[in-house]
């Protein structure tokens, strides 16, 4: 059974309205402005305005409220009470050291799965960004299952080396690694994958080794690429909060990180909560406006 | 690896599939020789001189260079394009993007071993050969279309490369600049001392660049020999269509030629026989209103105008008719013949106009291909 498609018997309405065209009123300012951008779709309208105010309102109220409530005249003395310097060194060290060694296996993973051929490739692909969509908590359980002390490898690693991973700083370093480090490579493998290829050949032809390519020519191809996704992965990592309470826990100093200890000073003292947020929010912003000019930018127009 | 032997001839004999498409082409060029492969687009042009380059293998046949061997099917030795002294000049020339032009140059010299400074001491020579010295220090988005050619050319010889190869070095180029270019990068072609490829759809550029000219469609070669040979004696509709010649396919019986499409020709006295193509120059045909005089020794047939077009200071007439030719007459004669479309005129050619010649390749794209 078929209904009768509305929309015919609808039509001569339509098309006597056509006929007649709808009119708007311009100001010279709004003629002026029309021309300038060449097309008429600059005002938004309203159904889209109003839900993208909202979302502007829904990301900075938030922030806001951090600034607002902020006991300003109280800060040093609250910051040098609550250990800040040593969880805030601690997440700059091991964020940072997590991003090197994204940088170092995630660069050539990047280049596995955008250039090679092996069987499996789109399973891996998914395997790899997996952290990407996967609570950090159980990222964290994960981790404790391979190198906690009964773990599948953590077993051997204390048996043979007398080494324990879990509730070091290691720890947290392998922890904000795994979950950052698909940030950076699927940055990259997504910039290895629209490289042109044809620089790759010309170098190729000049006498360039296939390594040599790499080091030379793509690299320095996707290096604005590869700078967004070292910033990422970095601000991922500065963030991560549920892998590594989970597979590290909240020792101060050495396994307290900003995030963590940003949340326990909530339960304590929420004056130096909200502080320790701010200074948090400092370094990010800091870091994504020193990089985005220089970098980003170039690699998202490029 | 075995090192390069100076400079031998290049042998190109090769089959190589991509896809539904198979080139299956034989080119060689001697040392100095510059050989212009031409073809329309999806020829096989690319990924002929690919193979050269060891950027394409190539799945039967056999690359070589002199005594050595490039790329052999049947024995599966192949050098890789790093190791084979290859100088290609890229449509797009394809300069590295992050490196400036003096780095650009150098970077053959480079990988290939040299320090820094003695690379760059090699490319600011190669530079100054070239007449680019003052933009060594220019990135390579900062270069005109013509002096990015240029560098591109640099770059190639400063890799010191044993074959040369251009894949349409003219194309993206103005007409203008294209001119100037032209007759430089010819002057250093010749300077070349080994064997060159010269890759274009460009008829005009294959004759002036080069010293012989293989014509290839769809994936086969369709003609080879000196430009001037090829230009008077086309073997396929689209190598007549370039040189500008009417070309038609047909069977001799001594003084006529019975045309495959319709229609017959006189022809002057030949050795031909059997199968032959007969060429016509466009401004060889006279065009009247009126009957002409038909004559043993002339070509007389009616025709109908189907489209005029202006050429600079002719207009060639596509007129329809057994045979249907290209006519080219002058603009006054336009107007004088009232001629339009739909006009029905009278066409004569003389007998001694028509080059008549074996025709020794079948046409591509026949029956046995789609």
């Amino acid at each position: 059974m078929t209904a009768p498609a509305p929309g015919r018997e609808d039509r001569p309405e339509a098309r006597r309205d056509r006929g007649r065209g709808s009119a708007t009123t311009l100001t010279a300012r709004d003629r002026a402005r029309r021309a300038a951008g060449g097309d008429t779709t600059r005002s938004a309208p309203a159904p889209l305005l109003v839900p993208a105010l909202l979302a502007v309102a829904f990301l900075l109220v938030p922030l806001l409220g951090l600034l607002l409530r902020a006991p300003w005249s109280d800060a040093w003395p609250i910051l040098h009470g609550s250990r800040a310097g040593e969880a805030l060194r601690l997440s700059l060290w091991t964020s940072t050291l997590a991003t090197a060694i994204a940088l170092v296996v995630g660069v050539p993973l990047a280049w596995v799965l955008a250039r090679s051929s092996v069987p499996g490739l789109r399973l891996l692909r998914a395997l790899v960004t997996l952290p990407l969509v996967l609570p950090p908590v159980v990222g964290g359980v994960a981790l404790l299952m391979a190198f906690g002390r009964t773990g599948i490898l953590g077993r051997y690693l204390d048996a043979w080396f007398g080494i324990t991973l879990p509730f070091t700083s290691a720890a947290v370093v392998m922890a904000e690694t795994f979950v950052a480090m698909p940030f950076l490579v699927v940055t990259v493998e997504g910039a290895l994958r629209a490289a042109d290829r044809g620089y790759e050949d010309a170098a190729a032809t000049l006498g360039a080794r296939r390594m040599t390519v790499f080091r030379r020519v793509t690299l320095p191809m996707v290096a604005p690429s590869l700078a967004a996704g070292a910033v990422l992965c970095w601000a991922r990592a500065l963030g991560e909060f549920g892998a590594t309470i989970t597979f590290a826990g909240s020792f101060p100093g050495r396994t307290q990180t900003m995030p963590i200890a940003v949340y326990y000073a909530l339960e304590t003292d929420p004056d130096a909560a909200i502080l320790l947020g701010l200074v948090l929010l400092l370094v990010s912003v800091a870091v994504l406006v020193t990089l985005r000019e220089r970098w980003v930018r170039g690699g998202v127009t490029s | 690896m075995t090192p390069a032997t100076g400079t031998g001839g290049l042998a190109v004999e090769v089959t190589v599939h991509r896809g539904t498409f198979t080139l299956e082409a034989s080119v060689t060029a001697a040392p100095g020789e510059v050989v212009a492969v031409l073809g329309p687009n999806g020829a096989g042009k690319s990924t002929l001189l690919g193979a050269v380059a060891g950027l394409v293998p190539v799945s039967g046949g056999r690359i070589s260079l002199g005594e050595n061997v490039l790329d052999d099917a049947a024995s599966g030795r192949f050098v890789e394009a790093a190791e084979r002294r290859v100088g290609v000049v890229f449509q797009d020339y394809r300069l590295f993007p992050h490196l400036g032009v003096l780095d650009n140059v150098a970077f053959g010299p480079r990988v290939r071993g040299r320090g820094r400074a003695a690379a760059r001491e090699a490319a600011r020579a190669w530079l100054d050969r070239l007449g680019l010295a003052e933009l060594a220090g220019r990135r390579p988005d900062r270069l005109s279309g013509g002096q990015a050619q240029r560098v591109a050319l640099a770059r190639a010889l400063a890799g010191d490369p044993d074959v040369l190869l251009l894949d349409e070095p003219l194309s993206a180029l103005d007409a203008r600049t294209r001119l100037d270019v032209q007759s430089e990068l010819k002057d250093h072609l010749a300077d070349f001392p080994g064997p060159c490829l010269v890759v274009t759809h460009d008829p005009l550029e294959a004759l002036v660049l080069a010293d012989r000219l293989v014509v290839l469609e769809h994936g086969r070669v369709v003609q080879e020999g000196p430009p001037a040979e090829v230009a008077r004696r086309p073997a396929t509709e689209y190598v007549a269509r370039l040189v500008g010649l009417n070309l038609y396919a047909g069977r001799v019986d001594g003084g006529t030629v019975a045309l495959a499409d319709g229609g017959s020709l006189v022809v002057p006295d030949h050795d031909e026989r059997g199968e032959v193509l007969v060429a016509l120059r466009p401004s060889a045909v006279t065009v009247s209103t009126r009957p002409p005089q038909a004559s043993s020794a002339r070509n007389t047939w009616p025709a109908t105008v189907a489209g005029l077009t202006l050429l600079t200071d002719r207009v060639r007439l596509d007129l329809e008719g057994a045979p249907s030719v290209l006519v080219d007459v002058t603009p006054a004669a336009v107007a004088e013949l009232d001629l339009g479309p739909g006009r029905q005129v009278w066409l004569s050619a003389k007998a001694v106009d028509l080059e008549v010649y074996a025709r020794e390749h079948p046409e591509p794209g026949g029956a046995d291909r789609q």
